[in-house]
């Protein structure tokens, strides 16, 4: 689908079920990832949220902004929550409680409740091997509590609790590569995607919920509130970070790993760091640094593909 | 009417649990809840019981799973102790605000630190505020009839909130009791099938869990309240439908020999049976004693209790947990409380005893009652509350 966008974009549904009116940031890129999965997965699903950005802009009592059934308990219990929702279904319909109907289930949540807090949840509902598809969209920071580091922050991001000082440059660890943690748990599918991309974005969520069996799909999901971007630059700031290979479209079927938006020539990292307020205070010694670790890791992306 | 076998307590739980054809089991384990999911997990593996055993990675994890379970209308058994419950905090306390009709036994056993394994009800008392049903259970039979009764008002739709059992670790869970099994029959006609008020169903698209702000937070949490006061009619109505099937009449407030009495002990949980044979002594010294136990913790029985020490001059409360630096033992505050407004309000004495496992006789009872008279005619000074049988 990717090699006929002209035509491929008339195949996506008009239908919304995400809806518009939600409360997001103007130009955040995590709500249009929020309604580009949605719109992959139709109607037949039902999703399981983290606390955060996208459950408070969607759900304030007596409002909500989702058109398909959506329950959120709390912040580091999503995949135990998509756990028992799964269970439970296959049960009611196993014990013919419940019309036999395909349905997907998914568990989303931000990179603070994937990769920090709700890690074990996500690794035990992994590990039990539960037939749903988690999606982590990764803004890089708590933005919904006010722009704090997670684990995957990236090196040399300036946010509130990792600031830009005279000893510290900003976040001084390097970003938790999520997908390859989703990878050593076997399951049959991850995929690293990005809204900037929507049909790789659409095509990677539907093939993820086609599969039996766990998926991973960690998004990159641009926050101009908190990325000190202009609000109506998310969307290229989102095809830099692919086009640098600071975030590269891949997926892992099965253990094979694919490139899905090959990048024959790196940009240099400097074109995506420069336009971001949250990397403005970098020295050129940094940007160097974190030009060699971007050019190491995408080298060994590529290399595994070639297995 | 069923079977009368001799097993163990928890056995006999987890097989009430079966034949209540539950859903969805998700546990972790931790002593002394262990036996009983395990002989669920072995019923499934078996076959005999068609659920899905789902066995968490913490006991966060087991509640969160109920509640994705629950939302979906699969009936749902969740089983622990202590620290798992400790660990489960956060999500006990959103269970009954989303309404989820989930059944948990707790095995109670004291929570850390020092670490102990063993019985008292610190781990249930720290959750007292959660908006759970919660019920006391004495005895094997008891807790066995209690597992349909849990499934019964949880589900009812003008219920539709949690409950929890509580069954005292080992010296309930581990011991072996003759116990009456329900025949299928009667678990049919006592316990309907599970027809939630809402589910998660991708032809009827609902939100759960939506956020509350000031200006509706507030409403909710009355909404909230007032649904738990109103699950007591529902309560005596499942207690008055499983005597009229198997014989046994359970109540809020249960009370023993209080005819006349001046003092009553005041109990919750399997201590009640030392307490009566106490009760049952000191009546032969010619004492005027009885016994009031607390079955129904939440919602609060205010009438009934009230109802149970009308004339009672004495109250001598067993608090198995502490309030450091509070005002004596939950349970005594409580009872401070419910009869503030009392005529003739009776002295209350209360003793913390029978914590982490130590035993309590039907002696130290008696021993509690002569100090308790000894207070009462000014011998030594009324105090607010004894740890009782500390070692000096």
């Amino acid at each position: 689908m990717e090699t006929f966008n002209v035509y491929a974009s008339r195949l996506i549904t008009k239908k919304e079920y995400f809806s518009p009116g939600h409360r997001a940031c103007q130009g955040c890129a995590e709500a249009l990832a929020v309604r580009l999965v949605a719109k992959a997965l139709g109607q037949n699903v039902i999703v399981s949220s983290a606390t955060g950005c996208m459950e408070i802009v969607s759900s304030p009592l007596p409002f909500t902004n989702w058109r398909v059934p959506w329950i959120h308990v709390a912040f580091e219990n999503t995949s135990a929550v998509a756990s028992g929702v799964e269970a439970g279904t296959k049960a009611l319909i196993r014990k013919g409680k419940l019309p036999d109907k395909r349905t997907v289930f998914l568990g989303m949540g931000g990179d603070g409740a994937t990769a920090d807090i709700g890690l074990q949840s996500l690794s035990g509902a992994f590990e039990r091997g539960h037939n749903f598809t988690y999606v982590c969209y990764d803004n890089e920071a708590y933005m919904n509590t006010g722009i704090q580091r997670s684990s995957s922050t990236p090196f040399g991001a300036a946010t509130t609790t990792s600031p830009a000082g005279k000893l510290k440059p900003g976040q001084i660890t390097w970003k938790k590569n999520m997908a390859e943690i989703a990878v050593a748990h076997n399951i049959p599918y991850v995929a690293t995607t990005c809204p900037s991309y929507p049909f790789d974005l659409i095509q990677k969520v539907k093939k993820a919920a086609s599969i039996n069996g766990p998926a991973y799909i960690h998004i990159l999901s641009v926050c101009p509130t908190g990325w000190r971007v202009p609000p109506n630059k998310a969307i290229w700031i989102g095809r830099l970070a692919v086009e640098t290979g600071v975030f590269p479209l891949y997926e892992v079927e099965n253990g094979k790993y694919r490139i899905t938006v090959d990048v024959p020539d790196l940009k240099p990292v400097l074109d995506y760091l420069k336009p971001q307020g949250r990397f403005r205070h970098l020295t050129p010694e940094l940007v160097d640094e974190i030009q060699e670790r971007v050019t190491h890791e995408y080298n060994g992306l590529k290399a595994k593909t070639a297995l | 009417m069923g079977e009368r076998v001799g097993i163990e307590v928890s056995l006999a739980a987890a097989e009430a649990v079966k034949m209540a054809n539950v859903d969805v089991v998700a546990a972790y384990p931790i002593t002394p809840q262990t036996h009983i999911v395990e002989h669920l997990s072995e019923l499934v593996a078996d076959g005999e019981l068609d659920a899905e055993f789902i066995p968490v990675e913490s006991e966060h994890s087991a509640m969160s799973v109920c509640c994705g379970s629950s939302a979906v209308g699969a009936r749902t058994f969740t089983c622990t102790s202590s620290q798992g419950l400790a660990l489960m905090n956060e999500i006990v306390f959103i269970a009954p605000s989303m309404r989820l009709p989930i059944v948990m036994i707790l095995a109670n056993r004291s929570l850390s630190g020092p670490l102990s394994i063993w019985n008292d009800h610190t781990d249930v008392m720290s959750i007292r505020d959660s908006g759970w049903i919660q019920i006391f259970t004495e005895n094997g039979q008891d807790a066995f009839d209690h597992v349909m009764f849990s499934f019964r008002v949880a589900e009812n739709p003008a219920v539709s909130l949690p409950v929890i059992m509580n069954m005292d670790g080992f010296v309930l869970t581990h011991v072996i009791e003759p116990i009456e099994f329900w025949d299928e029959e009667t678990v049919k006609r006592y316990l309907p099938d599970f027809e939630p008020v809402n589910r998660l169903h991708p032809d009827n698209p609902v939100t759960m869990g939506a956020f509350g702000l000031p200006g509706i937070f507030t409403e909710a949490k009355k909404a909230q309240d007032q649904a738990l006061i109103n699950s007591k009619p529902v309560i005596l109505k499942a207690w008055k439908d499983m005597g009229d099937l198997v014989g046994r009449y359970y109540k809020p407030v249960e009370t023993y020999q209080v005819e006349g009495a001046e003092t009553v002990f005041l109990s919750m949980g399997s201590v009640g049976e030392t307490v009566s044979i106490a009760v049952e002594e000191l009546r032969a010294q010619g004492k005027s004693v009885g016994q009031v136990k607390l079955r129904l913790w939440r919602p609060f029985p205010f009438e009934e209790f009230r109802e149970a020490v009308r004339g009672v001059k004495q109250i001598i409360v067993i608090d198995r947990a502490i309030t450091y630096g509070g005002p004596g033992g939950p349970v005594a505050s409580e009872i401070r409380s419910a009869l503030y407004l009392e005529e003739n309000m009776p002295t209350i004495t209360n003793f913390l005893c029978g914590l982490a496992g130590r035993d309590v006789t039907a002696e130290d009872y008696i021993a509690m009652f002569e100090k308790t008279e000894q207070m009462a005619k000014g011998k030594v000074r009324q105090e607010d509350y004894i740890i009782y049988g500390v070692r000096e």
